[in-house]
Order: structure tokens, then C-alpha cells, then sequence
């Protein structure tokens, strides 16, 4: 005889969280614009500019600016005049820290709403009533609010590689995005990053008393993490892998450590709206 | 047999206020309960200790032999179902989201639950509406909803926080017949409510709350007794002012006129040597009903003397 399996608890929070997230349309149409902002239409609106740079005053410029950047990042730079190498060197390193601070922003803004927003609909009543237990809401909430980051940062990351192999590409004899550098950034760095915010934002989210108070306290809480963010992808795309590495295990191990902290803020009592 | 629900003591405080202070409860299996109190006696907050979603301060509170706030909570809460006094809906999912969602978290078969979500929906009139959002149901709906949600899991037992409060007649009928239907079962009932018409008629136990705490128990009739000694007749007659006599004789307790008639005797065992009196003093009586306390009147004469 035939047995569907049923799904775990945990994942049964997080894909309802996410299926009502889709018919929020007024929630996350302006997050999609940010990121296709941030991702897609700036890079590809600069990269397209300095491509066609023929002014040979202003090419000067930017061979001038592209010869002040550290000689470890100068040996890497492609392209035979100073506009290409220009664009060459702002794809693969200046804009490497949206690659981070996008995907951030989406998780915080899903995540602040997620617990709050039980409480104040009513259904935290449901929740609470339910033989969930506190940790498989936890989690639950945690995916819900990491995945929508992380589908961004991937769908983002694919746009933006598409972009900058279409534009700059053919100026430095083929497609070259994206580099190894981004690949330790996307699959290594960034994750924990996520993680680390949205453990901190979930606490918030369990403790205070409405939503307007969680998406501001979250703001002041990640706009340091998103500062740290920046100076990390920066550093892990200027100093090479190795930086990439140590950099994101410290991570790992500090998004663990306030996962598991978070976790115990998630209570049955402040899904009722007591003890916020 | 051992009570489905057994609280000792059970105190929960939030802040300075007392919201249950010195609980005790004993509820059988197969029966239907309801608890009656004003606003703020601590119904609501009897119903969250009762599934664990909150933990008391003090006391001691059994369901199903497991501590429902303890490690094993997770059982009493997958056998309860509950229907809170707000549905607690998902407005963004559509009413069969919203079921399936609560077929997952009490670990409902998925091969059974298309058909189990089906059959509550019909059974609650709402099969129609499944496929629409939440957020533009009616009140009565989102009643409907609720309450097809709490039962889809089969639970053994239902916890109800002022079910019909705020709904249309139809769907207040809806609500007392599945206590019915679920009492017929062998289920356990709870229901909480300050409408004491409601609960007329449905319970098998009265826990009348006041501030938190159990201020009488029992089942109607034991509560009648205690409460309610001797009988009350309604009298009527062709010539009203002829009934005033009564209030002489020497086994009548109470006498009032008021259109019709009232008389408080010691025992139904007068109600005979009332009529003859009467008749005697030239009385054609047109109603002679010796009267049963409704749960209403009990209510305020229990509150009356507390």
C-alpha cells in the first residue's frame, strides 16, 4: 500500500509562510524592484556607458583609476584599454557587495513580519494550540524568511552574470562571469550572513509589540551587519579565497551560536502576545 | 474512569493580575462541559492552559494524564482541537490552505485529508468557499472555517472559546450541533461562554468561574439542587387577585404577581394541597407549572450568594 509522507512541521510553517508571502503582491513587488534596481539595471546601465567610452581623454581617466586599484587586483583586471578594463574590474569587484546587501534586505524585511505578524493577524493562536513545537516553528519561520533571501541572491546573481558576460564579455574574448571569487562569495559568505541577521531579526520579531516596531528595530539591528557585509565582500573579492574562507567559517560559526540563541526566544506564550 | 481533564490549584498571573487563581476542574470523558463566567473570569486563559500554550504558575493540570505545558505536550495538543474566541485564519490563503495547513500540523494522513478536508467543508456548509481567500469571508464563514479546522484532525477533545459569539442564528445551530454530535461520539466537550442561553440544555457540567477560580460545579441538576431548593409553580386564573391568597398558607415560601403568579414551595409534595386551597377559595385556575430553574436563573442565583 501506497504512503504519501507527511511533510515535517517545520517545513510545513515555512512553505504556508511562503505561499501567503506570494499573494502579498503589495509586499513584495517593491523588494523584486530593489533587486532587479540593484542587480541588473544600474550595473547594466554603467557597464554599458564605460564599454563605449571613446573619448580618449576620459579613457585616460579610467586607466588612471583602474592603475590606483592594489596590484594584486590589477594582475587580474582583462582588457586592453582603460574603459574595458574599467568595466572589467567594476563587474567582478566593486559590485560584488550587493551581492550581499540585497539578499539581506529581502530576509530582514520577510523575517521582521514573520512572528509579529502571527500576533497580530490572530493565527499565533492557532500556532500556539498547535502540537507544533516551539523549535519547528522557529525553524519553520527561519526558512521562511531565508529562502526568499536566497532565491533573490541566486536569481539576482544569474541576472547580474548574464549582464556583465553580455556587456563585457565580448570585449575580453569571452564569457568570464562569474570568477572564483564569486562563487566563495555566493555559496560560502553570504549564507551565513543571512542567517546571522535574520536570528537577530526572528528574536526581535518574537519580542515586540508590533510590526511597525519590528521592521524598525530590524533596520537598526542589520544596517551594521550590512556595513560588515560590504567591508567582507570587499575584502573576501580584493585578498582572494583564502580570505573568502576564514572569513565566512567565522561567520558560520556566528550565525550558529545566534541561531541557536534566537531560537529560545520563540515561545508559545509570545505567539499569544504575552510575554512580547 | 479517569477525567479527561483534572486541575488542582492552577494559578497563571500575568503581571500584577490574577487571571486564574486557585483552578480546580475535573472533566469526564463523553461529556459536554461548559464553563460560565463575565468577561475577564479567565476562560480564555483556562483554554491555553488546558492545551499548554500557556504554562501555569502553580498547580497541577492533567490532560489526557500528560502535562500539557511539560515535555509530552505536543500529544495533548495534536488530540485537542480548538476553536478560539478569534478564528485565528490565514486571510491571505484560501479556505482550503487553511485546512490543509492545519491537516499537516496535526499530522493528518495526506492520503486521507483531501477527503477529510472535503468532509468538514460540506459538513460546515462551506464547500463552496474553499477555493476563495479567507480575508473576504463573512463572520459566519470564517466561523464555519474555524470550526471545520478544529474537527478535521478527529480530536477526543474540543475546546470551544465563545463559539456562536458575534455569528448569524444559522451558524450559532451549526456550532451547538457538532457539541452534540461530538458528545454522541464519546468525545469531551469544553465550552466557554457568558451566554447562558446557549449552554441551556447542552451540558452535562456547569463550571461557573469567577476571578479565575471555580466558584461552583456541577452538573445542572446537582447545581438545581444545592441552588434551587423546593419548587417553584407559575399559577394563572380567571380572576387573578383571588391567587394572592396563597401567600397565607403555611407551606408557601415566596409569593409574588407580577401578570402571572409565582410560588415558592418546600417541596413539589404541596403543589396538590396549593391547588385545592386555591380552588377552595373560589379560584378557577386556567396554569399550574411547577417550574425547573433555567440555567440563567441558577447562574445569578449562584453568583448572588457568592
Amino acid at each position: 500500500m501506497s504512503r504519501t509522507r507527511t511533510p515535517s512541521r517545520a517545513w510545513t510553517i515555512a512553505r504556508t509562510d511562503l505561499r501567503q508571502l506570494r499573494q502579498a503582491r503589495d509586499f513584495w513587488m517593491p523588494l523584486v524592484i530593489i533587486a532587479s534596481l540593484f542587480f541588473v539595471v544600474i550595473p547594466g546601465f554603467l557597464l554599458l556607458i564605460l564599454t563605449r567610452v571613446s573619448n580618449v581623454e576620459l579613457a585616460q581617466q579610467l586607466s588612471d583609476v583602474v592603475g590606483a586599484l592594489p596590484t594584486k587586483i590589477q594582475e587580474h583586471v582583462h582588457g586592453d584599454s582603460g574603459p574595458v578594463q574599467a568595466s572589467y574590474a567594476l563587474a567582478v569587484y566593486l559590485f560584488a557587495p550587493l551581492a550581499i546587501v540585497v539578499p539581506l534586505t529581502v530576509s530582514s524585511a520577510v523575517g521582521a513580519n514573520t512572528i509579529i505578524g502571527e500576533r497580530e493577524r490572530g493565527s499565533g493562536e492557532f500556532l500556539a494550540h498547535s502540537p507544533a513545537s516551539e523549535r519547528e516553528i522557529y525553524l519553520g519561520k527561519l526558512l521562511a524568511a531565508l529562502i526568499p533571501g536566497y532565491l533573490t541572491a541566486f536569481i539576482g546573481f544569474a541576472m547580474y552574470s548574464l549582464v556583465v558576460n553580455l556587456l563585457v564579455g565580448p570585449k575580453v574574448g569571452g564569457w568570464f562571469f562569474p570568477t572564483a571569487n564569486w562563487w566563495w562569495l555566493m555559496l560560502w559568505v553570504l549564507p551565513p550572513f543571512i542567517m546571522l541577521a535574520l536570528a537577530m531579526i526572528l528574536a526581535i520579531s518574537a519580542r515586540v509589540s508590533s510590526a511597525a516596531a519590528a521592521q524598525q528595530s530590524s533596520a537598526l539591528v542589520t544596517l551594521p551587519l550590512i556595513l560588515i557585509a560590504y567591508s567582507v565582500a570587499s575584502g573576501s573579492m580584493f585578498e582572494g579565497s583564502i580570505v573568502a574562507i576564514v572569513i565566512g567559517g567565522l561567520a558560520w560559526i556566528g550565525a550558529a551560536l545566534a541561531l541557536v540563541r534566537a531560537s529560545r526566544t520563540v515561545r508559545r506564550e509570545r505567539l499569544l502576545g504575552m510575554g512580547a | 474512569m479517569d477525567p479527561v481533564i483534572s486541575a488542582r490549584g492552577v494559578v497563571r498571573t500575568f503581571g500584577e493580575t490574577r487571571a486564574v487563581d486557585g483552578l480546580d476542574l475535573e472533566i469526564p470523558t463523553g461529556s459536554v462541559t461548559v464553563l460560565l463566567g463575565p468577561n475577564g473570569a479567565g476562560k480564555t486563559t483556562v483554554v491555553r492552559l488546558l492545551t499548554g500554550a500557556l504554562a501555569p504558575d502553580a498547580g497541577e493540570i492533567s490532560v489526557f494524564g500528560i502535562t500539557p505545558s511539560g515535555p509530552d505536550g505536543a500529544e495533548v495538543r495534536r488530540r485537542c482541537g480548538v476553536v478560539p474566541a478569534r478564528p485565528a485564519l490565514y486571510d491571505r490563503l484560501d479556505g482550503y490552505d487553511n485546512l490543509r495547513y492545519a491537516g499537516e500540523l496535526f499530522a493528518v494522513d495526506a492520503d486521507v485529508l483531501p477527503d477529510r478536508i472535503e468532509q468538514a467543508a460540506t459538513r460546515f456548509g462551506i464547500a463552496d468557499a474553499l477555493s476563495k481567500r479567507v480575508g473576504g469571508y463573512s463572520t459566519g464563514m470564517r466561523a464555519r472555517l474555524a470550526l471545520a479546522r478544529a474537527v478535521l484532525h478527529e480530536p477526543d477533545l474540543l475546546l470551544l472559546d465563545e463559539p456562536t459569539a458575534g455569528l448569524d442564528p444559522e451558524s450559532a445551530r451549526t456550532v451547538l450541533g457538532l457539541i452534540d454530535e461530538l458528545a454522541e461520539q464519546g468525545k469531551a466537550v469544553v465550552m466557554c461562554t457568558h451566554l447562558l442561553l446557549e449552554a441551556e440544555g447542552l451540558a452535562d457540567k456547569v463550571v461557573v468561574l469567577d476571578h479565575g477560580a471555580t466558584l461552583v460545579a456541577g452538573s445542572p441538576a446537582e447545581l438545581t439542587a444545592e441552588y434551587w431548593p423546593g419548587t417553584r409553580v407559575v399559577l394563572e386564573a380567571e380572576e387573578p387577585a383571588l391567587l394572592d391568597g396563597a401567600a397565607d398558607l403555611p407551606y408557601v415560601r415566596g409569593y409574588s404577581r407580577n401578570g402571572v403568579a409565582t410560588v415558592d414551595l418546600a417541596t413539589v409534595d404541596s403543589v396538590p394541597d396549593l391547588v385545592d386551597a386555591l380552588v377552595g377559595a373560589g379560584a378557577r385556575l386556567t396554569r399550574v407549572e411547577p417550574q425547573t430553574p433555567t440555567l440563567e436563573q441558577l447562574y445569578f442565583e449562584i453568583r448572588g450568594r457568592s
